[in-house]
């Protein structure tokens, strides 16, 4: 199958701490990549560096082959073909949630604002949000929040799409209708790259799950190897400290 | 059926409206004891009568009203010219001094001088040195005019104000916005024109609006470089007639000009905050 995305080798410090230390993967088309760890083990420093918007100390980043992390790269037009959806404050609260949608393909894809109403009414329809497309985004829940903030990512039909912690800040119903999204777009095929203390929703939907730890990957494998049968103590407690959290 | 407040509920009504008749009723009355004491002390005032006679007097006041209006009307155009130069010059050096490009660095020191500069220096001193400087260099290209150096005066001194007031906003915008932005693909310019300026502007709409109001009265002071606008009309007719009550008329009159804009002001601070508390439900 198709890479999408190739890391190899990756290094991150801030100032003298070493955040990300040689972390090399490869992520095919179509694939779901959950990344778990511990808070502060490097999961949102991973997703910034990967659509650029950290500069990396070492290594090579590549998309579609493409060493992106090559310096002098436009990296306006990488960032554009990579959606992207952090914990909060996402949507531009001055903006429609239509026109927060349709802001990108206008700007920065050239689309006609026509035919990028058009589209973004679409994919609001296909998700249950057709009603709010006038609306602001102070005047949705969180939940519809964070999803019209995925819709407006994959209105530009990134070839990867980056979700960090997209479900942190929601209490638990609303992250139930997030989460359903999110299995949709695997349905559809979309590549994606998801970081979240989810575990349940993990095993159901990744294909691929990585543990960072100590600025490595400590544990990778399919969801069932790798959370029903951890092998080192590490990734056993992380695990348990879910658990006895409530979230496994 | 048809839905009956219960008897609970329309005591607890009659009671509430019982209450704000009183509040009413005390209201009405402090307003008026508060008016009596006023104008007792202010009639009582041993110069009570040569003050009215010198600054209320209705005969000097409807001779100077046509004057003063007349110029008002140079403060009117002098203030319009001034607050669209003031705006746009405001944005830019706002805009210059938040800028992180390499490029623009010699322009961001430049800007933070002159914020620096022209908001320690008292404005009646910059309308001196513009206004009385300038000619005296004898730059023959550069008009002398009390109207055109007093406004370019004006605008040196509160673009400044207004540079400050849009800096304030523009790094009040969360850093997540610019990020999000950036993470769709918007350049620089695209995330400042698109996602921060029209947030920081909003922010800090009424800051921006007082300092406009105050540039309209501050308009006023083109009055020392001699040009004939409302204050200066009023000197005029106050030396010709020894009453000070053309002074009064002027006065009004700037009072009159600034209510529309501190209203604004007003309303668009409280509604503002209407929306902030509004936020608070996640
Ligand atoms: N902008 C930054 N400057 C300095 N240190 C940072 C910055 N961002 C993250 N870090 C540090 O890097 C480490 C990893 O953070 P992060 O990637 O946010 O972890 P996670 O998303 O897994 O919680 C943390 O120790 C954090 O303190
Ligand atoms: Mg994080």
């Amino acid at each position: 199958m198709r890479t999408v995305l190739e890391v190899k080798n990756l290094r991150k410090c801030y100032g003298s701490e070493l955040v990300l230390d040689d972390i090399s993967l490869a992520i095919p088309e179509h694939s779901v990549n959950v990344v778990i760890g511990a808070s502060g083990s490097g999961k949102s420093t991973f997703m910034r560096c990967i659509n650029l918007l950290e500069e990396i100390d070492d290594g090579q980043i590549l998309l579609d082959g493409e060493d992106i992390s090559a310096f002098g790269t436009n990296m306006d037009k990488v960032r554009s073909n990579i959606g992207s959806v952090f914990q909060a404050f996402n949507l531009f609260p001055h903006l429609s949630v239509l026109e927060n949608i349709t802001l990108a393909p206008r700007l920065v894809h050239g689309v006609s604002r026509n035919d990028a109403e058009e589209n973004a009414m679409a994919l609001l329809k296909r998700f249950g949000l057709a009603e709010k497309a006038r609306g602001y985004p102070d005047l949705l829940s969180g939940g519809q929040q964070q999803r019209v903030a995925i819709i407006r990512a994959i209105a530009t039909n990134p070839k990867l799409l980056l979700l960090d912690e997209v479900t942190s800040a929601l209490d638990p119903v609303l992250i139930a209708e997030v989460l359903t999204l999110i299995a949709e777009l695997k349905s559809e095929g979309m590549t994606m790259v998801i970081a979240t203390h989810e575990m349940g929703f993990a095993k159901r939907i990744a294909d691929h799950v990585i543990f960072l730890a100590d600025g490595k990957i400590h544990e990778e494998g399919n969801p069932s190897e790798i959370l029903n049968n951890p092998q080192t103590d590490r990734l056993k407690e992380f695990l348990g400290a879910l658990h006895s959290a409530g979230r496994l | 059926m048809s839905y009956k407040p219960s008897s609970l509920q329309l005591q607890r009504e009659d009671a509430r409206r019982r209450a704000s008749r009183r509040s009413t009723l005390i209201a009405a009355v402090s307003t008026v004891a508060f008016g009596l004491v006023a104008v007792i002390v202010v009639t009582g005032a041993p110069g009570f009568d040569r003050v009215r006679t010198s600054f209320f007097s209705a005969k000097y006041a409807s001779h100077a009203l046509p004057t003063v209006f007349h110029g008002l009307l140079l403060n009117l155009r002098v203030l319009i010219i001034a607050e669209i130069f003031v705006l746009i010059f405001g944005l830019l050096i706002a805009v210059a001094r938040t800028t992180k490009q390499p490029i623009l660095f010699p322009l961001r020191l430049v800007a933070t001088f002159y914020t620096d500069l022209f908001r320690g220096l008292p404005l009646l001193l910059v309308l001196l040195l513009v206004g009385l400087g300038i000619p005296g260099l004898r730059i023959t290209w550069i008009p002398n005019s009390a109207v055109l150096l007093g406004t370019v005066a004006l605008i040196l001194t509160y673009s400044a104000y207004v540079a400050e007031v849009i800096r304030a906003g523009i790094e009040g915008v969360n850093p997540a916005q610019r990020q999000a932005a950036r993470a769709l693909g918007l350049s620089s310019s695209q995330t400042l024109r698109h996602v921060v300026l029209p947030q920081a502007i909003r922010n800090v709409l009424p800051p921006l609006l007082n300092d406009l109001v105050s540039l309209q009265k501050d308009s006023g002071l083109i009055s020392v470089l001699g040009a004939v606008d409302a204050i200066r009309a009023a000197g005029i007719e106050t030396a010709r007639s020894f009453n000070f009550t053309p002074y009064l008329v002027a006065g009004t009159f700037f009072v009159l000009m600034t209510i529309p804009l501190t209203r604004l002001t007003d309303w668009l601070a409280r509604r503002q905050d209407a929306k902030q508390k509004q936020q608070g439900r996640w």
